[in-house]
């Protein structure tokens, strides 16, 4: 029965995303109130029906209800309550209700926080995601139906894939489709402004935070994934260009340059139609990414065979989103009419080069993980595209990136003078390239890309150094408190988040040159040796869990005389699907990781040991984090909602007059 | 300078750099492809040595052994009609068994034996991998062909 209800809540929940995709629209373009106002309950009821299905299947799982198709496919009586929760989004047709859930979550936040918007442009907004929700809602229900029933039920389910029963599942996927899919309300802004002609700084200003939000997520969902891949996956790597994480990689790009072009936007009224090109294709690709994760495109091109209404619907609804929102933007954008005009040597002209290459970068990864797709989906032959693609695309294109991202910000908006710009930052770039070569020197390992990589992240430390310094001496005069009370939250997010990037880079090019790996044969009592470290071997014993047995090692990890850790590596087999798991151990520290994980056990009774040493790769997520607080910090900025009380009470005086 | 030729000189330099952004994006494509090949067109001398390429199919069953130093495996990569040999020194993945579908990618040594840098199996137990897949599929094909 409860089955059956989420199925129905989902159906009425699509009526109601047609009532929101159709009334406002209709209402905006007559100047109907009434008809507009219909836009914010039907999407708040809309949100509630989906929260309700969603709880009705969640409780299928926990309940192990195996007469429902999707419950017997990816849970297990003995699978632990949390797993059981979040195996509701472990599968295709959950995962899409996710999505549809958050969908619907950020129309709400829409409904909730934009009280001080014109109306019109409320109603637009509410009914562009309208028709987005009403597209996903019907692919779940004709195609993807997660309430089908399995009848005769099965006695006990098929459980998770192990892969995903981990703390990291728990965040991961919420957090990624937040980000994917708040680039919707960036996009329906978008399209609410073509449709009304209304496209300005005001408009910029709108749309700002709610695209910091939602790459603020999108940055914690890859970094997470990326942490998890490295500590689930058991062979110590980071980040592998995998298709599924480039899914995620080319939105996040391509908001990266949305937030900066809207910057400009709003403070120039330059780069319009630029800003709301960007904004489509970014949700484009959040559409595109989606899909090809979750259509089965990626895992076999097959796929789209075995159930050809499923691929087909992808197809289609992509082509509606990608094809109506370029023709109204060609029919549209020309009359957007240009921006403040700048000269060759300003800010808009730093932050354009950013957006090009950005926008490159995007469009390389998409190539490299479309083209192989197409090739073979034309039967033209199999290829594969690795990390050496990305990462020979990837340094000479990010270069010139950060180098930018740190000279901008030293020059001013419209117009500035290049020599004295140069003059302000030369010493710091000169020195950056010296601590480069210098630290490349000193951690013996000189090769172009450490260099190159150390003197990028010296290059953004010195240059956030000069620019916090600078913007601290501005007001000659006030007291240093009143000085710092000045700057702005967003000033602090931009700096934040840049910095960032320069930690990041540390993490990334120390662990890249100076990991060390090993694999050993090794049997009580025996040691082994790297990079300075002792691992001594002390046996295995079973530590079977609730759906899986288990074998435990125990390894010391000493340096010299000194204990440093005692690790656990595992080796698991998962009982419902007789899938071996291997868990690794870590010891996490500030400037290095050291990672065990445990093989195959081979005929003279001896393990199969990996052994890691990476240095700085915390860096990489300590980076992470430094971008999105910086995220957190932009969108937070008081100006927002000053402005925003400020044309609320302008709005409010029209009314009354 | 006048306005236009600034702005001459803006979209000038934006094309400069795209143009020079996407070369570089091609060649690294062109130079990076890996290409696959099915067991067979490996056995038949189709395949390049000295460049890396993969070759997807099942693992023999009874081809796996390990060398004295307990970390160098060789093992058999078939398509049912032909058998690759394969070396391999590192930890295999979770799920490389006998009889199951893997990748392997690598280089051809020049006595015909693979030697293999990267070996790739499933994620989870149905799933196939879809090189492995095609190349048994291909077999298959080619054998009804003689056949009839």
């Amino acid at each position: 029965m409860i089955p059956e209800l989420g199925h129905f809540a989902l159906v009425l929940a699509l009526v109601l995303a047609l009532v929101q995709a159709i009334v406002p629209m209709i209402g905006a373009s007559r100047n109907r109130l009434a008809l507009m106002a219909v836009g914010r309950p039907a999407a708040q009821g809309q949100f509630f029906f989906i929260l309700f299905s969603y709880a009705c299947l969640t409780w299928a799982f926990i309940q192990s209800d195996f007469s429902v198709q999707l419950a017997a496919a990816n849970s297990h009586s003995a699978t632990p309550l949390m797993y059981k929760i979040t195996g509701v989004w472990g599968n295709h047709e959950g995962s899409l209700l996710l999505w549809a859930m958050s969908l619907s979550l950020w129309t709400v936040a829409v409904t909730v926080f934009s009280r001080n918007l014109p109306d019109a442009f409320v109603a637009r907004v509410l009914g562009v995601l309208g028709w987005v929700s009403t597209g996903f809602l019907s692919f779940l229900l004709v195609t993807s139906n997660p309430f089908e029933r399995l009848l005769p039920a099965v006695p006990d389910g098929r459980d998770l894939n192990p892969l995903l029963q981990d703390p990291g599942m728990i965040i991961h996927p919420p957090l990624l489709y937040m980000g994917y899919v708040g680039f919707s309300v960036a996009f329906a802004f978008a399209i609410a402004a073509l449709l009304s002609g209304r496209l300005d700084a005001a408009w910029a200003r709108w749309s700002r935070p709610w695209t910091t939000v939602a790459w603020v997520f999108l940055t914690a969902g890859i970094a997470i994934g990326s942490g998890w891949a490295y500590y689930e996956l058991g062979w110590g790597g980071w980040w592998f260009w995998d298709p599924v994480e480039n899914a995620s990689f080319m939105p996040w790009l391509l908001g990266t340059a949305l937030m900066h072009s809207l910057a400009v936007t709003e403070k120039r009224g330059a780069f319009r139609s630029w800003t709301v090109l960007l904004a489509i294709s970014a949700f484009s690709l959040s559409l595109l990414g989606t899909f090809i994760v979750r259509s089965g495109v990626i895992t076999s091109v097959h796929a789209f065979a075995t159930d050809p209404k499923r691929g087909l619907f992808i197809l289609a609804l992509l082509v509606i989103v990608i094809g109506v929102s370029l023709l109204l933007y060609a029919w549209r954008a020309p009359k957007l009419g240009g921006g403040g005009s700048f000269s060759l040597v300003s800010r808009e002209t730093s932050l354009l080069g950013n957006n090009v290459l950005l926008s490159v970068a995007s469009a390389s990864v998409l190539l490299g993980t479309m083209y192989p797709l197409f090739l073979d989906a034309l039967g033209m032959g199999k290829i594969s595209v690795g990390p050496p693609y990305f990462e020979s695309v990837f340094i000479p294109l990010m270069t010139p990136v950060v180098v930018l991202m740190m000279f901008g910000p030293f020059l001013r908006w419209k117009d500035d003078d290049l020599a004295k710009a140069v003059r302000k930052v030369a010493p710091a770039f000169v020195a950056s390239v010296l601590i480069g070569l210098g630290t490349a020197y000193a951690v013996d390992h000189v090769s172009w890309r450490t260099v190159l990589g150390l003197s990028l992240a010296a290059w953004v430390v010195l240059a956030s150094i000069l620019l916090l310094v600078g913007r601290i001496t501005e007001r000659a005069g006030a007291a240093m408190g009143a000085r710092l009370r000045s700057i702005t939250a967003a000033w602090w997010g931009m700096w934040l988040a840049h910095l960032g990037v320069g930690v990041f880079i540390i993490g990334v090019t120390l662990v890249g040159s100076l990991e060390a790996h090993v694999d050993v044969k090794m049997q009580n009592g025996q040691h082994a040796e790297l990079a300075g470290y002792t691992f001594t071997f002390r046996g295995v014993r079973d530590a079977d869990g609730p759906n899986y047995d288990a074998a435990r090692a125990t390894i010391d990890v000493t340096r010299g005389e000194r204990a440093i850790a005692t690790l656990t590596p595992e080796k698991r087999l998962y009982l419902a699907q007789g899938m071996p798991m291997t868990e690794a151990s870590i010891d996490i520290g500030p400037f290095r990781d050291v990672y065990v994980s445990l093989g195959e056990q081979i005929e003279d009774g001896s393990w199969i040991v990996s052994i890691y040493y990476k240095p700085f790769i915390s860096w990489i997520w300590l980076g992470c984090i430094m971008m999105g607080l910086g995220g957190v910090f932009a969108a937070a900025d008081r100006r927002y909602r000053r402005l925003a009380a400020r044309e609320a009470t302008v709005a409010a005086n029209q009314r009354v007059a | 300078m006048k306005a236009r030729s600034k702005r001459l000189m803006l979209v000038g330099g934006g094309v400069a750099l795209l143009v020079a952004a996407v070369a570089l994006v091609l060649s690294a494509f062109q130079q990076n492809l890996v290409f696959f090949h099915t067991p067979s067109e490996v056995a038949e001398g189709k395949a390049p040595t000295g460049k890396t390429f993969r070759v997807g199919g099942m693992v023999e069953e009874g081809s796996i052994r390990r060398e004295a130093d307990g970390l160098t495996v060789s093992f058999a990569i078939t398509d049912t009609a032909r058998v690759i040999p394969v070396s391999y020194r590192g930890t295999l993945p979770d799920l490389f068994k006998e009889g199951k579908g893997a990748v392997v990618q690598g280089k051809l040594e020049a006595d015909g034996t693979f030697r293999a840098t990267e070996v790739l199996a499933k994620h989870d137990e149905n799933y196939m991998p879809p090189e492995a897949a095609h190349a048994v599929e291909q077999a298959a094909k080619a054998a009804e062909t003689v056949s009839q």
